[in-house]
């Protein structure tokens, strides 16, 4: 145990498990998941989120078992590792605002930072916007934690306050099975299934949930984060983990190649359009909340894995975030930004930035 | 007597920006640095050797950690 964790935590550790995820991914969408979304943590968010009805967007509802996987996987690397640390309190409401805006900016651009690679793997040229935008953002994030930025302390906490996250996932598990989708049925008990768009598009759910499960497993150990990469690189000029995600792109394009879902360009790639200002915007949005909230969508799963309630919070902020941006026309589609998207990135930045200048400790 | 960092209950990247900006202030000497995580423990170890400095000591406390570490 104790030579996995060491080399889990070492540069080739983190390059294994960006290889890892740049092999999988693609194998997911060849599987059955949507195109160039093999994993992607903010839409997938976003499916859980129409699939209890907090948005009724007919054509992204799935209960997607690679976030409960993500969630239960990380779990169980923390207590393998004695890395468990039940720990809530910092600034909860923050989070829970930067998870909602994140969660606009990212479907404003029609992604996570991992869809974004995975689309820049699969040759949209779109994704280097959306890519662009999000090194923006962290950068834009970067100058408010020289200037003392700072959520706060968190505090050790019941071991129950760790375990309500994996266990909300564990019932959104127990919800898929008691409720499988019915065959040209939009509905299944109380889950609300798509019947067609990427809601509809999925691997089984035993492929989904083991893979995510290995993922979360994975990038518990190595602290994966496609925000920290940039950001550890642009402040510390510390290269960990931007090894994982050079990895990520490496092996996704070469799998992408393999398996016949590379397509370069710009125009028609699956689910993805071509307004480049708002795909770049969508990002800055997305990595600015990141930045500030610590983590990249995926670390905050893994972080409320391993008994982070805050993480929690923000990941909650972006189930909640997906609501919003779906009832309120805020999300893209392939034909281009949704009605408002454009006034809710600009808000969304005039609120980071409140955020990022008054919540500063004078050194 | 080694100056403390106190990071503890703060989480990624403030244990890091706070033991980089002692050990500009400090140069060199030896730096107690308090974690709660194991995360924290990795980063700032690593951010402490990126400028050439040693760890010396890792200990195991209630709460998290304590990371001495020190440059002659």
């Amino acid at each position: 145990m104790g030579q996995v964790k060491n080399f889990l935590g070492t540069r080739w550790g983190i390059v294994s498990v960006g290889a890892f995820i740049g092999l999988f991914a693609p194998l997911l969408q060849k599987l059955g998941n949507p195109g160039n979304m093999g994993v992607c943590v903010a839409c997938f968010e976003r499916d859980i989120a129409g699939a209890i009805g907090i948005h009724r967007a007919a054509v992204v509802q799935y209960m997607r078992p690679e976030i409960i996987g993500f969630v239960v996987g990380a779990l169980i690397a923390a207590y393998a590792f004695r890395e468990f640390r039940p720990r809530a309190g910092s600034a909860p409401i923050v989070r829970f605002v930067l998870g909602v805006f994140a969660m606009i900016g990212a479907l404003v651009f029609l992604g996570c930072p991992w869809r974004a690679m995975l689309r820049l793997s699969a040759g949209d040229g779109n994704a280097i916007l959306g890519l662009l935008g999000l090194v923006t953002g962290i950068w834009i994030g970067t100058f408010f934690l020289k200037g003392g930025y700072n959520l706060g302390r968190s505090n050790k906490t019941y071991t129950s306050v760790g375990w309500l996250m994996p266990l909300i996932m564990l019932g959104f598990l127990v919800l898929l099975l008691s409720f499988p989708q019915i065959k040209g049925e939009p509905k299944s008990g109380i889950l609300f299934y798509s019947m067609k768009g990427p809601g509809a598009m999925h691997a089984s759910i035993a492929v989904s949930l083991i893979i995510g499960l290995a993922i979360g497993f994975l990038a518990q150990r190595s602290r994966f984060c496609t925000m920290g990469a940039f950001r550890d690189l642009i402040l510390f000029r510390i290269p960990y983990l931007f090894y994982g995600v050079l990895a990520l792109i490496a092996f996704a394009f070469f799998t992408n190649l393999i398996v016949g879902q590379f397509h370069p360009g710009f125009a028609k790639q699956p689910v993805a359009h071509t307004m480049h200002l708002w795909n770049f915007g969508g990002m800055v949005l997305a990595g600015l909340a990141f930045c500030l909230a610590g983590g990249c969508p995926g670390r905050q799963l893994f972080l409320a894995g391993e008994g982070d309630g805050d993480a929690a919070i923000f990941a909650l902020g972006m189930i909640v975030g997906a609501g919003f941006a779906h009832n309120f026309g805020l999300a893209s589609s392939p034909k281009g930004v949704g009605p408002h998207g454009i006034a809710a990135v600009i808000i969304g930045l005039l609120v980071c930035s409140f955020i990022g200048l008054t919540m500063r400790q004078k050194a | 007597m080694a100056e403390i960092v106190d990071a503890s209950g703060l989480s990624c990247p403030q244990p890091v920006l706070m033991t980089l900006n002692k050990i500009r202030d400090l140069n060199r000497g030896e730096i107690e640095v308090l974690v709660d995580t194991d995360t924290s423990k990795e980063n700032v170890s690593r951010a402490a050797e990126s400028q050439g400095w040693e760890v010396a000591e890792v200990s195991e406390l209630d709460t998290g950690y304590r990371i001495l570490i020190k440059k002659a």
